[in-house]
């Protein structure tokens, strides 16, 4: 794991001095709120519908067992108690008062945490596949990349101010787990010939103009990944549309210029920056990637864990669905899931957090990941352990079988904290968690995902069943869209038709999905798969009969 | 015809701890949506936003929120403000 360096401290705790002298500028008058709102937006303080909001980065989602203390600790100090995942791998704290957030961002760097541009039109937390490390699937560990790049990102003079919010991504395994193409820049490391490299997506985006991301460069040699990286911010930069806040995006850029002579524009900027990059990046990255040398596995026997498999059910259905592939022998990689059945997704305790920080340390290497999933992951378990372990997330309420299952959904906080939300989301997700219940280990695989406005925080937009909640007379409405996939095979749904009002919205997906049921070809076609091969107008009719409501979309 | 004019509060966000409050007719901020000024013409709302807009020091982003009046009283139009005036729609983890 990344290691602070002394330069590190010190700049955060000269940003930290800084904002703290700002909240005292504007607590006695000198700064207005409009002078305000940007240096505290630079420093991740929102205001919400009930109160301030910190939103802390994680970057590429990788925590180690003091850092989430100190994020329970921030949670219990500071706030109610508890925090909220999110799908950037980041997590927000729905009660700060304004006049405690200094003191929060000072403990926060004590652990080498921050909120720098965790907001703003700048490059935001950069993300990464959060089985980084461990995934048997993967080429490379993407995580040095990453830290290169926040370190590269961070203050960078040239990007404080770009026309729009900023966001990376990037995937070290050919499975995508990033969403990368539905990045601002997504980066996929491919090897070719025997030399590292990237595959380099640019203009994906979800809110209210999704787009897949297109390829700028099908391989782009690791040691011009920073120059190039410039010239494509560089050349959005310059072009994006500061006269339209819905027109901003890089996606919108790439488009109305066209990809052709977008990355024409880019390559002649990269001839420009290129010279100027001489191998300290180079040399910084390496220093990096010691950090992150894997740990020192053991091997060991597997015999209790296969044991307890076979006698304990509950224990048996909880390894089979949360433990994924580990590419060392005798390892697993554990996704704890945030989603009780009926609870906030993403939502975790002050004593969950310690939990898991605990199992951690004892049996987990001392790592942890956020997942854009909204879970946490325990990247680098001895499947022997996973007993103690699976004893240990049951005492703190953590131990739910349903990872990638129906009720696993992503949900963005919606109108029950969002200043810009049009509709609730977390409500929703938990009824629908709720009522699929005693279906989702038929079902199998289904990513609902559930946005409550047009911004699709919620990823809506790739999720095999996508809600979005809006705002229609005067009531709460959920449009579902069908087909999106978040994966490398990354697709926008498309909408089914009508809303549903907040209490038609579960019915209608329960009749989604007891289509999928009676439709599909076996067990192991999944919905998305029977989705693709039958297409929309048996799931429509599902949804909305085959009378006068299908006539009136 | 002039169109009839829908009742208003002012509301807005306690400066230092965030928590949403409600202007009184004594111009007092308070907690409670019961205690907000009601406010039935739009000349004086608009003198009532330009007050709450002079209290920066107080609050952030005030503004004019449609009320309705039910057999119990005042209560908010919009659904968003009824959330703002009672807290999200959940406890906490669940």
């Amino acid at each position: 794991m990344y290691v602070q360096t002394e330069f590190d401290r010190a700049f955060l705790a000269e940003r930290n001095r800084q904002f703290r002298a700002q909240v005292a500028r504007r607590l006695d008058g000198s700064l207005t709120e409009e002078e305000f709102k940007p240096l505290r937006l630079m420093n991740g303080v929102y205001l919400q519908l009930h109160a301030y909001m910190l939103r802390v980065a994680i970057p590429y989602g990788t925590l180690d067992s003091a850092r989430m203390e100190v994020l329970a600790e921030i949670a219990e100090r500071w706030d109610r108690g508890f925090g909220h995942f999110t799908t950037r791998q980041n997590i927000q704290y729905n009660w700060p008062a304004l006049v405690d957030i200094p003191d929060m961002l000072d403990r926060l760097a004590d652990a080498g945490l921050h909120a720098v541009q965790t907001s703003g039109n700048t490059i935001r937390n950069v993300t990464a596949d959060h089985f980084a490390g461990a995934a048997a699937d993967e080429i490379a560990d993407p995580r040095p990349v990453a830290e290169l790049i926040r370190q590269w990102s961070t203050d960078h003079p040239e990007f404080q101010f770009l026309p729009r919010k900023f966001k990376i991504a990037v995937t070290g395994s050919p499975i995508d787990r990033a969403v990368t193409k539905a990045h601002d820049i997504g980066l996929r490391m491919l090897e070719r010939g025997g030399e590292a490299g990237f595959e380099v997506i640019v203009g994906g985006g979800l809110g209210r103009t999704p787009m897949i991301g297109e390829v700028m460069r099908d391989f782009l040699p690791t040691e011009d990944l920073l120059p190039y990286l410039e010239s494509i911010v560089s050349t959005y930069n310059r072009l994006g549309r500061r006269n339209n806040k819905y027109k901003a995006r890089i996606k919108i850029t790439v488009r109305e210029e066209g990809l052709e002579s977008f990355r024409a524009r880019v390559e002649e900027r990269f001839a420009e920056l290129r010279p100027g990059f001489t191998g300290a990046d180079r040399g910084i990255l390496a220093q990096i990637e010691a950090m992150f040398a894997p740990p020192a596995l053991r091997d060991a026997d597997t015999g209790t864990y296969h044991s307890l498999r076979a006698e304990n059910p509950a224990f048996r259905a909880f390894t089979d669905v949360n433990v994924a592939p580990h590419k060392a022998p005798g390892h697993g990689i554990l996704t704890v899931s945030l989603k009780a059945h009926g609870a906030a997704p993403g939502d975790a305790t002050a004593d969950q957090m310690h939990a898991l920080a605990r199992i951690a340390r004892v049996h987990g290497h001392d790592e942890l990941r956020i997942s854009h999933e909204q879970n946490v992951i325990l990247p680098h378990v001895h499947l022997s352990s996973l007993p103690a372990v699976w004893d240990g997330l049951r005492a703190a309420g953590l131990a739910t079988a349903n990872v990638g299952l129906a009720s696993d959904i992503i949900a963005c906080p919606g109108m029950d904290y969002c200043a810009l939300a049009t509709a609730r989301s977390i409500p929703v997700a938990r009824e629908i968690a709720t009522a699929l219940r005693g279906v989702e280990n038929e079902v199998g695989n289904l990513k609902i995902k559930i946005s409550g406005c047009v911004n699709a925080c919620g990823h809506h937009h790739v999720g095999h069943i996508g809600i979005l909640g809006l705002e229609r007379s005067g009531v709460e409405t959920y449009q579902i869209t069908l087909g999106g996939d978040a994966t490398e095979n990354a697709a926008i749904g498309v909408r089914a038709g009508p809303g549903f009002s907040a209490g038609e919205i579960v019915p209608a997906v329960e009749r989604l999905v007891a289509a999928y049921l009676e439709l599909r070809r076996d067990g192991d076609e999944t919905f998305i798969e029977t989705h693709r091969r039958v297409g929309m107008a048996p799931l429509k009719t599902a949804l909305y009969g085959t009378g006068e409501l299908r006539d009136a979309a | 015809m002039t169109r009839p004019f829908t009742p208003k509060i002012v509301t807005a966000n306690d400066l230092r701890n965030g928590r949403v409050v409600y202007l009184t007719s004594d111009d007092r901020w308070a907690d409670e949506f019961t205690e907000a000024e009601i406010l039935t013409d739009e000349a004086d709302a608009e003198m009532r936003l330009v007050f709450a807009l002079g209290q920066s020091r107080a609050v952030v982003g005030p503004y004019l929120a449609d009320v309705v009046r039910t057999p119990e009283g005042a209560a908010p139009k919009h659904f968003r403000e009824t959330f703002r005036a009672t807290g999200p729609s959940f406890e906490g983890v669940a």
